[in-house]
Order: structure tokens, then C-alpha cells, then sequence
């Protein structure tokens, strides 16, 4: 059995212009100890499915419709403080920006113990100990000094670091990690996936890694779920997606990143943007991008369709899928 | 550290070094005070000898020394209304006023506090729809008329507190306090309440908007993420993020109150300072309103160094120190 499952997750934003659906009918599980990577554009849905799953969606988004199972057990309608045990303690988040991420009035050591004392049975000595074995963990230097210290004084990826030390203070099993370098740089973004890969696959929590960089996904994930317009457009082994992509989305997608070594004048780009979530076209919500759109395509919207490792949401594959 | 309070000591200093310069022209040029001191019947000539006995001859600058000298000393001067002395008078009616004040201020946050943080956490709630209704009307309605109606009310009406005065003092020391009697605590109610309402909704709208601005941030959807209680997140982590904003306000409102306590004082005859200076308007009684002047000052300057402790105390990253921000890393 899968750790987390997600069924038909419907995710709604209820506005003055009527229901807005930010994520629509999404299918994914990730296994114990899997680093399932979740990419697409701005405003695709990856956010919010992450979101949901702690179940920290912004009012007024709601979840509508389908189930969230972790071990089997349903959490997406669980009251505020049952669902309060299970975060932290069985889900951790990270979140983008690590600058903001922080309190910036209490010490990291004060917030690291709340968040050790709030689940477990801990002495503050004891909680205090175990803070200090969480920063010396994610590479901190002089953690001794460095735990009566406040945000402020911490740099950017320092305090990324910190954030990892609190998602993962009481070990939880799966972490839903929303753009965890986004808002770095470049020559941190690597030391911090580096880390968060090292950390998850040592303690053997499972990742859903959410993110818009298709360099991150290739070097960390063990699968992939491509996010197009609120919908997965297609899921599969992160060798499989990187290489030999079905959806034409993800060629796309994959077309935009430059290969070192590889002399192009221009990168190859997806034409159009994303549509809004006001004005999704009927049929699949990629033809008016796509080059290989058929007239199916305009009129019928394609469900995810199983392949022999993943599952694709294209008409051209449903010959293949039949076979399956 | 030190150094803060230092170099904000001096700055007081400046501070109320103007204040006094202000509070000497009143000698100069808001009549003439020895028409005030002496009858028609007066003589020029003894006219003239009172004002060089008075010093009022001598040049500006000495006057002014004069003045400023003494006053560090507590030294005002007589009164020309009372021919007694106003330090005396003040220290009088000193504690009338700062116990009103003071009452008023606990007042306002002990009840605006909560109250902004409950609206701020149900925003759509009835309960906070209705606190936010009854709010406008605290800041829209004078106070005066707040207190003429509370007066009509509870002493007139039902006549279960007092429409006047302190009640029964105890002398502690200089000090009289109403704070240790039945009588005095109950006629603080009405005038305390007066006094406070206004500072209780302005406490309140700032906390909710604070709220609600600090409810949206990361920190707080982080400490969410790690599974603290709705208690912590709420009182730990965002109450505390509010409070600079409300530290300021409540230092300048505090000032306020005690400076503006003279209609309060005024409405429930009040034996204040607010009501001495009145007074003192009335007779042109400057020395009164000079040491009043000073007095006022002193408060604010005393007032804004505190704040700018709890700043200090509230939030770290106002701390100076060495071995800030070590780079990117």
C-alpha cells in the first residue's frame, strides 16, 4: 500500500465570478521513502495539491470533492486539531521562501524545541539536546552558538536549513516540500537538494518534491508528475519523463531546458501561456499549445490513461494504452 | 545598549530644553502678570516695585536661566491666582490625574487587546461584526458626552456610583491614593471608562488589522505546518508580531490621556491637573500653566523612552549587536 494516496482531488476557489477549480480531479500516491516530483508552470495546481494534502489550503479554496489517505486512513476531513497531530508529525512542509519562513522574534533553538515539545514527551533539556543534533544534521555550523540565535541572523540558505531541521525535528514520513530552493541561490539551491535528498533517503521519509525546475526533478526525484492547468497531464519513472516524454507538454517542457555541450542559438519554447483558471478551453486544456492537436483533442477532454510505468492524459497514446 | 539610553537622554534633554523656552514666553507674552496679581487700586509705583522685586526687569536670558534652573529643582514659582506655591499644588492633584490615567490605560488594553485579537482571528463572526460596530461609535462619540451620559445612567438614574469627585483618599506618603477605598475605587469606574474608551477601539482596530495582516504571513502558515497548537500559533507566534505597532500607539496614547484627561476631569469634576490648568486658563495664571506645560513634556519624553525599550525587549532584530548576517552560506 502506498503511504499517501490521492484520489480525484477537486480543489475550488469560490469567488464574487463564480467557482473557480484550481486543481481538478488529481490521481498521484507516493510510496514510503519515494521522492515524487511535481512540476509545471505557475498556477498549474502544484501548490494547492501540495497544500491540501497538509491541509493548509488558504480560505476560501476548499477541497470539493475526492479523498486524501495516508496509510489508508482518510485526513482530508479530519477536525483542525486531529488533523494538527499529523502535521508536523507524520507530514512536514517546507516552504519557498526561507527568508519568511521563520518567526522572526523567537530564537531558532526557541522554535525547534516548541515544535519537539508539541509532539513528542520531551524535557526541555531533552528537546534542547535534540534541536542542537538537528542543526549539527543539516550542516550548521557552531550549532551551539547558532541555536540561541534569531532568523535575522542567519543567511538565506542557513536559514533553509533551519526550516529542513524543523520539517524533519520529529521524523516525519513524508514531506511535502513546495519550491524549497525557488527563492535562492543558484550555488545554495544544489547544497540544499543535496541535503534534503541526503537527510529524506538516510531517515527514509518520502518527499513530494514541488517545484517548477526540471534540473531539480532529473537529479532528485524517482518519479514525476507533470501538472498542466489544475490536471496531471503525465506520471512516470523520472527517467522515462526526462527522456522519452509522451505528453507533448512535457516535450515541451523538456525542449526549454538547455543541454550543456549542446550548441543552440535558441531554446525551443512552448508557444502561448497556461490559460486562466476562468477561461480553460474545452477538450484537453493544452490544444491550443499543442502542435499534434487533433479535433478529438478541441472536443473531449483526455483522462489520465495507464502506460506500461506511468499514466499519460493524451489521445495520441490511447492505442498504446489499450495494450496495457 | 548603554549607549542608546544615553544618547536618548540627551535627546530628551533637547527636547525639553524647547519646551521650557516655549513654556517662559508664556510669562512674556500672554499679558501682563502683574495685572493679574494686583487689585485696581494698585499705584504704578508699586506696580513697578513688584515687577523688579519679581525679576520681571532683568534681561531674557537671565529670566529665562532663572526659570529653568529652578524648575530643574521642581521650583514653579507662585501662583498668581493662589499665591501658593505650584509645586505644591501640583503634587497635590499629580495623583488624581496619574491614577485616572493609569486606570484608563490597563483599561484600554486589558479589554482592547483581547477583543482585537478575537476580532481578528473570527473576522466574519457576529460577535466580532457587532465588537466592530459598537467600536465606531466609541470613536465617533465625544467623550464628554460619553461621560454626561454614563453620569445620567448609573448616578442619576440608578444611582449606584458617584457623579463626582474621588471618593475617600489615603494618604501614602505625598501620595493620596483612591485605589485603596470602595468609594474611591467606585468613582474611578465612570471617569476611568470615559477616559479610556476611546484608546480601548483605537487598541482594537490596530490589534485586529495587525492580526489579520500577521495571520496572513509565512511564519504563521509554517507554524501551522509544524503542528502547533491553534494557542500557540495564535498567542505565541502572531500576537507577539503585533505588538510593536501596538507598543507605539499605546506609549503616544498614554501621553494623550494623561494630557487631554482635563475634559474628563472637567465632566466628573475631577480634583486633577487637568482640572488646576483649567482653572489656570481661566485666570491667566501662567505659572501653572508653565509647570503644567513642563510636566506634560516630561511624560512624553518619559513615556517614548520606555517604548523604545520594550522595542528592544519585543523584537531582536532591533538589537545591535556585532557577529549580525554572516553572508550567504
Amino acid at each position: 500500500m502506498a503511504l499517501l494516496e490521492v484520489h480525484d482531488l477537486v480543489v475550488e476557489f469560490p469567488t464574487r465570478r463564480g467557482v473557480l477549480t484550481a486543481v481538478d480531479e488529481i490521481s498521484l500516491h507516493i510510496d514510503e521513502g519515494e521522492v515524487l516530483g511535481v512540476v509545471g508552470e505557475s498556477g498549474a495546481g502544484k501548490s494547492m495539491t501540495g497544500n491540501a494534502i497538509i491541509g493548509l489550503l488558504e480560505p476560501p479554496g476548499r477541497i470539493a470533492r475526492g479523498e486524501i489517505l495516508l496509510d489508508g486512513r482518510r485526513i482530508d476531513n479530519l477536525p483542525y486539531d486531529q488533523m494538527r497531530t499529523i502535521r508536523g508529525k507524520e507530514i512536514g512542509a517546507i516552504f519557498q521562501d526561507p527568508l519568511t519562513s521563520l518567526n522572526p522574534l523567537y530564537t531558532v533553538g526557541e522554535q525547534l524545541v516548541e515544535t519537539i515539545q508539541t509532539h513528542t514527551d520531551m524535557t526541555p533539556t531533552q528537546a534542547r539536546a535534540r534541536a542542537l543534533e538537528l542543526l549539527i544534521e543539516v550542516g550548521i555550523p557552531a550549532p551551539e552558538r547558532r541555536v540561541d540565535q534569531y532568523p535575522h541572523q542567519f543567511s538565506g540558505g542557513m536559514r533553509q536549513r533551519v526550516v529542513i531541521a524543523l520539517a524533519l525535528c520529529v521524523n516525519p514520513r513524508l514531506i511535502v516540500a513546495d519550491e524549497p530552493t525557488t527563492a535562492l541561490d543558484v550555488s545554495i539551491q544544489a547544497q540544499i537538494i543535496a541535503l534534503l535528498k541526503r537527510l529524506c533517503s538516510e531517515h527514509g521519509t518520502a518527499v513530494m518534491l514541488v517545484t517548477h525546475d526540471m534540473g531539480v526533478i532529473a537529479e532528485t526525484a524517482d518519479r514525476v508528475a507533470v501538472m498542466y492547468a489544475g490536471r496531471i497531464a503525465e506520471v512516470g519513472p523520472v527517467k522515462q519523463v526526462v527522456k522519452r516524454a509522451r505528453h507533448p507538454y512535457t516535450h515541451g517542457l523538456m525542449g526549454s531546458i538547455p543541454v550543456i555541450g549542446h550548441d543552440a542559438d535558441r531554446l525551443t519554447q512552448i508557444e502561448g501561456a497556461m490559460p486562466r483558471l476562468t477561461d480553460i478551453p474545452t477538450g484537453c486544456a493544452f490544444n491550443p499549445r499543442c502542435p499534434q492537436a487533433t479535433d478529438r483533442c478541441l472536443r473531449d477532454r483526455p483522462e489520465p490513461m495507464p502506460t506500461e510505468d506511468g499514466q499519460v492524459a493524451c489521445w495520441l497514446f490511447e492505442k498504446e494504452a489499450a495494450h496495457v | 545598549m548603554a549607549a542608546f539610553i544615553v544618547r536618548r537622554l540627551i535627546q530628551s534633554v533637547f527636547v525639553m530644553f524647547f519646551v521650557a523656552l516655549v513654556a517662559f514666553s508664556l510669562f512674556r507674552y500672554v499679558g501682563d502678570p502683574i495685572n493679574q496679581m494686583v487689585g485696581v487700586e494698585t499705584s504704578l509705583k508699586e506696580r513697578d516695585a513688584l515687577r523688579e522685586r519679581l525679576g520681571l526687569n532683568d534681561p531674557m536670558p537671565e529670566q529665562f536661566w532663572r526659570f529653568i534652573s529652578s524648575a530643574a529643582v521642581g521650583d514653579f514659582g507662585i501662583s498668581y491666582q493662589h499665591k501658593r506655591p505650584v509645586s505644591e499644588m501640583i503634587a497635590l492633584r499629580l495623583p488624581a490625574t496619574l491614577e485616572l490615567s493609569l486606570i484608563s490605560a490597563i483599561l484600554s488594553l486589558a479589554i482592547g487587546v483581547p477583543m482585537g485579537v478575537y476580532t481578528g482571528l473570527h473576522r466574519d463572526g457576529l460577535l466580532s461584526k457587532v465588537f466592530m460596530t459598537v467600536s465606531l461609535v466609541g470613536i465617533s462619540l465625544p467623550t464628554f458626552l460619553i461621560g454626561i451620559l454614563m453620569i445620567y445612567l448609573f448616578a442619576v438614574k440608578m444611582t449606584i456610583l458617584p457623579s463626582f469627585g474621588r471618593g475617600e483618599v489615603i494618604q501614602l506618603g505625598w501620595w493620596s491614593t483612591g485605589l485603596l477605598t470602595t468609594s474611591g475605587l467606585k468613582a474611578l469606574i465612570m471617569p476611568s471608562i470615559t477616559l479610556g474608551l476611546f484608546q480601548l477601539t483605537l487598541i482594537m482596530r490596530l490589534v485586529r488589522s495587525e492580526m489579520l495582516e500577521v495571520l496572513r504571513t509565512d511564519y504563521i502558515k509554517f507554524a501551522r505546518a509544524r503542528g502547533l497548537s491553534n494557542r500557540a500559533v495564535h498567542f505565541g507566534h502572531a500576537l507577539k508580531n503585533t505588538m510593536v505597532p501596538v507598543i507605539t500607539i499605546t506609549g503616544l496614547q498614554l501621553g494623550s490621556i494623561i494630557a487631554f484627561a482635563i475634559i474628563t476631569e472637567t465632566v466628573f469634576q475631577w480634583p486633577g491637573m487637568g482640572k488646576l490648568f483649567i482653572l489656570a486658563i481661566e485666570n491667566v495664571d501662567i505659572p501653572i500653566m508653565a509647570a503644567y506645560l513642563l510636566m506634560i513634556a516630561l511624560f512624553f519624553v518619559i513615556i517614548n523612552l520606555v517604548v523604545d525599550l520594550l522595542y528592544y525587549a519585543v523584537d531582536p532584530r532591533l538589537r545591535i549587536e556585532s557577529g549580525t548576517a554572516h553572508g550567504h552560506g
